[in-house]
């Protein structure tokens, strides 16, 4: 059989310091592998994640991005994610409008002692956004064919 | 340019065996801007550290990266040792290559490449950092203890003890909380109120205490060393100066027919009346639910009959607002509510009785003056059934996924204390496991099994239904694989605990987090356990997590530790990594003053040169940096990028999106 | 001259004249009859210029933010929907409404030449309003168009009718509503596929020529300085190479307005290429109003905007897509 080389899609996550990027260090501790793609940078609240980290990650070539935060309710900084989940449903449903595959965007909440959970929502997350394959509308919304 | 170390930690094997260290650190030197690379075995040790240092003088680094665990895990310790060496200690940035990579890849080149990829999103980072300072604000020196159980009383009683002032907020007429309410405690059997009344009368004599009972917290400013509270305190319509505590009222009170909390309501009291004997502060309360006088305007008999002229059927809530340093939550906890448990007929049968029931119904000063009389006919129970996790470790949704971690203990107290007291009586206990770590505590455990002959059954109960007058328990017997029903007079109910509800209420005027069951959340599991998340916020008992006495006094002079720590300080040092505002971009729009949950901006007008000599007025936004929590809520809010959070900058994050989608 | 515009024109005088006012901001005659342009007016003389006709589509709210910062009180003319765009402005402490008379006037929708020009029909001199038709008089004579069909498209689905926040009003007749909804094109978009929607939004968004038109005539778009502007903000396209900028504009651009974007639909208006971005931003203002309640910017000129807002129960953005918003 001829060897097809994988596509490894890219993925951004951005976790809130005080749960999702301590359940992804709980992930760790636990050994809880997701795959090596997902990367995270760790802002202080999911409510600092600005539409445009998002749209740049798809610009410079994100297949997926996704955003963990603090379950609403249990904001560190009491309504960050509330916020959050206003600009992220707008924002997702805009660019879904735009014409921008649904599945390439998500949000979800992770507290500090999920885990477990993170490697899960990371595996699902990149297993689905395989299934899409690489991210061509969002790079070049504006003009030029490439 | 930057002069950028970066410095790749084996972490022993933890990195080292997944992450070719060696290799990450020879490819790093190639980023523009790294003039210096090194990998080590430890660099949170004491030689790692030195390497740090020795490395920032010597190459005389403007910039570190470090490539390690978790910052969430040595952050603080490489900041402060690049500090010692002279470099602001924002300028390092932890790149995590162990939980966020070493620790979950198993590949070797896979792991290599992706901490390659994580260092270089962090020297992309570092690139724009910038030099931070901390600011300075001052401490007032007085501490608030939310609820005075005896996680209030010990916490209030170490801060006191250092010469600070220091205030008991209680919701209830009196402090003592649920220990109050317990009867014996293990595992030496002393009586609780022994114990734990001279601690509360020492809050009384005080002079650094103040109680204030009948009381809660109705809103909270400000900050770590400078909060500033409102607190309610609940008309009580007694003078709490004048009242004597004589009890004279509680006689002459026609309205009798109260539920007594205080007994789990297995009695009655008066609408005016003192919850205990030795409540402090010894000072009645009127129930306006249940005083004829407060609800018809006709009786009156406890004003004509009070020697101190203390009743005030006039009074009404008062608002009284102090200003803290630190404060201690010890909001406490209560029995869940079992009603939906059909299975065990709580609701349905009077001799269903819970553990605090119980507690009440042995203790000498309860309902029934310490003798062991069922509820139903006021029998002496010759057979006695305890059913232990009745709502804990119960997934079902019906109940608490947790152990409630207390109850094992205290029912082989209930089961020793009355094989003791009634040797005639045959006592069974259900359990799932018995759980005893703790000193003495399996000793206790076993001293029941084998010395008090408390016949333990390992198994669940099916259902509790009666029979003839008798309580069937009807339950399964693992080890010996049957199904046994054992006819009992009455049953005793180990009900899971849950956090006091009010402390929802408290988490978010503190602005702390709760956990899904209500429980505070503290800073560290481990490390930090008494801090709550929101500085200037401290854990003690029930309301962080289950615990028994012993832990949860522990735990409350860890919190007094911490709140003394913070108030011996004058001034705090502030996170400088908080939201400012670029006033020249800045529309004066007032979008990121309604997502400050802190009202930390405000807004000014101030004049600008627009050339030609001009000046215009504009309204621009300003940060108060000592509010800002640095969540940077309204820096997305912000249409035109005015408002940017120091240490997690706009520019910074995107860098920090394009090195890692670098392909 | 139509009596409406007499009636304008006369309170412009006496605003002047009294003193009232120090400044008339209105519509000046352009070269053409079919290009009057916003402008201020200081004198009495100088009204000579005034004119308000169906090509007076420009919403005049935004000069305000500069405008009202000058000594003395200006009056300005306003139809319906530049109402919303002042009233949003003084919500966002743009506007010193103190020194504004707003006075808002009547308006049945107002032409596009554009569409004229395509019906054949150049060198327009006049166009007179009569019902639901509209006799353009040009250089070469004169034709009757219906006027649905010559409407700019801001026009075509006008959001309403009310004169919100004025402190008078000059409205000779009944005003009419807008023949279409205004969301029917956004839910004709949202019933095609992903593909098809990028492929729209592609063969759209690829003519732009980022000429910034849209950005500066809007009012919403207001920042003293444009994010694009500020290399702090990481995405201000300085080198060569960075193509987000190019490429984003106008998703940001929508994201920025979106709550706070009354529809007036001034950015498709002036677009030289034509390009439906109306359609952007009313995409956010049926979300909005789908997920968290009818909402209109400027509408009031205080409380908070739906993004600065929450409730508990508020839709999850992976679920956004299936909660009503498709409908």
């Amino acid at each position: 059989m001829q060897e097809i080389k994988e596509f490894v899609p890219n993925i951004v996550a951005f976790c809130c310091n005080w749960c999702s990027y301590a359940g992804a260090d709980l992930a760790g501790s636990g050994r809880l592998s997701y795959p090596a793609n997902v990367k995270i940078i760790r802002v202080p609240c999911s409510c600092r994640v600005n539409p445009m980290f998002i749209l740049k990650a798809f610009q410079r070539g994100a297949d997926g991005v996704i955003l963990c935060g603090c379950h609403p309710g249990d904001c560190h900084y009491v309504t960050g994610n509330y916020y959050t989940r206003r600009r992220m449903a707008m924002l997702f449903d805009f660019l879904n409008y735009m014409g921008i595959e649904k599945e390439r965007t998500r949000v979800e909440w992770v507290s500090a002692a999920e885990g477990a959970r993170f490697s899960q929502v990371m595996n699902d997350f990149v297993k689905k956004i395989t299934e899409l394959g690489e991210n061509r509308r969002i790079t070049d919304l504006r003009v030029k064919e490439k | 340019m930057q002069r950028i170390g970066v410095f790749i930690c084996w972490c022993g094997s933890n990195i080292a065996a997944t992450v070719d260290v060696k290799r990450v650190a020879e490819a790093i030197k190639a980023e523009p801007g790294v003039v210096y690379s090194a990998d080590y075995q430890y660099m949170c040790s004491e030689n790692g550290q030195q390497l740090l240092k020795n490395a920032i003088k010597e190459h005389n680094l403007t910039g570190v990266v470090i490539g390690s665990c978790s910052p969430r895990m040595h952050e603080a310790t490489f900041r402060r040792a690049a500090a010692e060496a002279g470099l602001n200690p924002y300028m390092l940035e932890v790149a995590n290559i162990r939980e966020q990579c070493s620790w979950i890849h198993k590949d070797m080149d896979e792991a290599t490449e992706k901490a390659l990829i994580l260092i270089r999103t962090a020297i992309a980072k570092v690139r724009l950092n910038t030099p931070l300072q901390e600011g300075e604000s001052p401490v007032t020196k007085r501490a608030l203890v939310i609820g005075g159980g005896i996680a209030g009383i010990q916490a209030a009683l170490d801060i006191a003890e250092a010469g600070f002032e220091v205030d008991i907020v209680e919701k209830n007429a009196t402090i003592g909380g649920r220990m109050a309410q317990l009867d014996k405690t293990f595992p030496t059997l002393d009586c609780s109120a022994c114990i734990l009344t001279p601690k509360m009368v020492d809050c009384a004599q005080s002079d650094k205490i103040d109680i204030l009972s009948y009381s809660e917290v109705e809103e909270v400013k400000g900050f770590v060393g400078n909060f500033k509270v409102k607190i309610r305190k609940k008309a009580r319509y007694v003078d709490e100066k004048k009242c004597t505590g004589c009890k004279v009222c509680m006689e002459k009170c026609p309205s009798k027919k109260g539920l007594n909390e205080f007994n789990m309501n297995l009695n009655n009291r008066t609408a005016i009346y003192i919850p205990f004997a030795q409540a402090i502060p010894n000072v009645a309360v009127i129930d306006p639910e249940q005083c004829i006088k407060l609800k018809t305007g006709k009786c009156g008999i406890c004003q004509k009959f009070c020697g101190a002229g203390a009743i005030n059927y006039e009074m009404k809530d008062e608002f009284v607002d102090r200003e803290y340093g630190a404060i201690v939550v010890a909001t406490g906890f209560r029995p869940i509510n079992i009603d939906a448990f059909n299975e065990y007929g709580y609701s349905d049968n009077a001799d269903v009785i819970t553990s605090l029931e119980l507690e009440r119904l042995m203790n000498a000063a309860g309902p029934t003056n310490g003798v062991l009389l069922r509820p139903s006919d006021k029998t002496h129970p010759k057979v006695i059934t305890f059913i232990q996790c009745v709502g804990s470790r119960d997934v079902s949704g019906c109940g608490k996924p947790y152990c409630s971690k207390v109850c094992c203990m205290y029912t082989a107290k209930h089961a020793m204390l009355i094989r003791e007291k009634y040797p005639d009586t045959e006592v069974h206990v259900f359990y799932i496991d018995v759980r005893t770590p703790g000193k003495n505590y399996d000793e206790f455990y076993r001293r029941a099994v084998e010395q008090y002959g408390v016949d333990y059954i390992k198994g669940m109960v099916g259902k509790v239904y009666n029979e003839n007058g008798k309580l069937m328990v009807q339950g399964s017997n693992l080890i010996d694989n049957e199904q046994v029903i054992i006819p009992s007079d009455l049953v005793v109910l180990a009900t899971a605990i849950e956090p006091e509800p009010s402390v929802r209420k408290i988490a978010t005027l503190l602005t702390a987090s709760i956990d899904t069951n209500n429980f505070m959340n503290e800073s560290h599991p481990k490390l930090r356990p008494v801090e709550s998340p929101t500085a200037g916020v401290y854990l003690a008992g029930m309301c962080q997590g289950p615990k028994d006495i012993p832990e949860t006094v522990s735990q409350a002079s860890a919190c007094a530790a911490k709140v003394i720590g913070l108030l011996v300080k004058d001034k705090l040092k502030t996170n400088p990594c908080v939201a400012h505002c670029n006033e020249m971009m800045c529309n004066g729009c007032s979008q990121c003053a309604n997502v400050c949950a802190y009202g930390a901006i405000t807004y000014v007008d101030k004049e600008f040169r627009i050339g030609g000599g001009k000046t215009e007025v504009r309204r621009v936004a300003s940060v108060n940096p000592a509010v800002c929590q640095g969540c940077g809520a309204c820096t997305v809010t912000c249409p035109s990028g005015a408002m940017d959070l120091s240490g997690f900058s706009s520019k910074q994050i995107m860098s920090e999106v394009e090195a890692i989608c670098k392909r | 001259m139509t009596d409406l515009e007499n009636k304008i024109i006369e309170r412009a005088e006496n605003l002047l004249e009294s003193g009232e006012a120090a400044r008339v901001v209105g519509w000046k005659k352009g070269e053409f009859y079919f290009d009057p342009s916003p402008a201020e007016f200081d004198s009495k003389e100088q009204l000579r210029d005034f004119v308000y006709n169906g090509f007076c589509g420009a919403n005049l709210s935004k000069y305000l933010i500069q405008v009202s910062k000058k000594p003395g009180k200006t009056a300005v003319f306003l139809k319906p929907c530049d109402t919303f765009s002042l009233n949003q402005l003084v919500k966002e402490h743009r506007v010193n409404r103190d020194n504004i008379i707003a006075i808002g006037i009547e308006c049945n929708g107002k032409l596009d030449i554009e569409k004229i020009k395509e019906k054949g029909v150049s060198a327009v001199t006049e166009a007179s309003e009569t019902g639901k038709e509209v006799t353009v008089s040009s250089l070469y004579g004169k034709s009757v168009m219906n006027k649905e069909d010559i409407l700019l498209i801001k026009c075509l689905t006008c959001k309403s009718k009310k004169l919100v926040g004025v402190d008078e009003t000059i409205v000779l007749g009944e005003m009419e509503e807008a023949p279409s909804d205004r969301f029917e094109e956004v839910e004709k978009l949202e019933k095609m596929t992903e593909a098809e929607r990028f492929a729209f939004w592609k063969s759209q968004l690829s003519k732009c020529i980022r000429c910034n038109a849209c950005r500066n005539v809007c009012p919403a778009c207001s920042c003293v300085k444009c994010v694009f502007d500020n290399p702090q903000s990481g995405v201000a396209a300085k080198a060569n190479d960075d193509e987000f900028e190019e490429q984003l504009f106008h998703i940001i651009r929508a994201f920025h307005v979106s709550g706070r974007c009354t529809d007036c639909g001034e950015c498709s208006r002036v677009c030289p290429q034509r390009i439906p971005l109306h359609l952007l931003n009313r995409k956010f203002i049926k979300d909005i109003n789908t997920c968290y309640g009818e909402y209109q910017a400027g509408e009031a000129a205080d409380g908070k905007t739906p993004l600065t807002d929450y409730t508990v129960g508020d839709v999850e953005p992976n679920d956004v897509f299936n909660a009503g918003v498709r409908k």
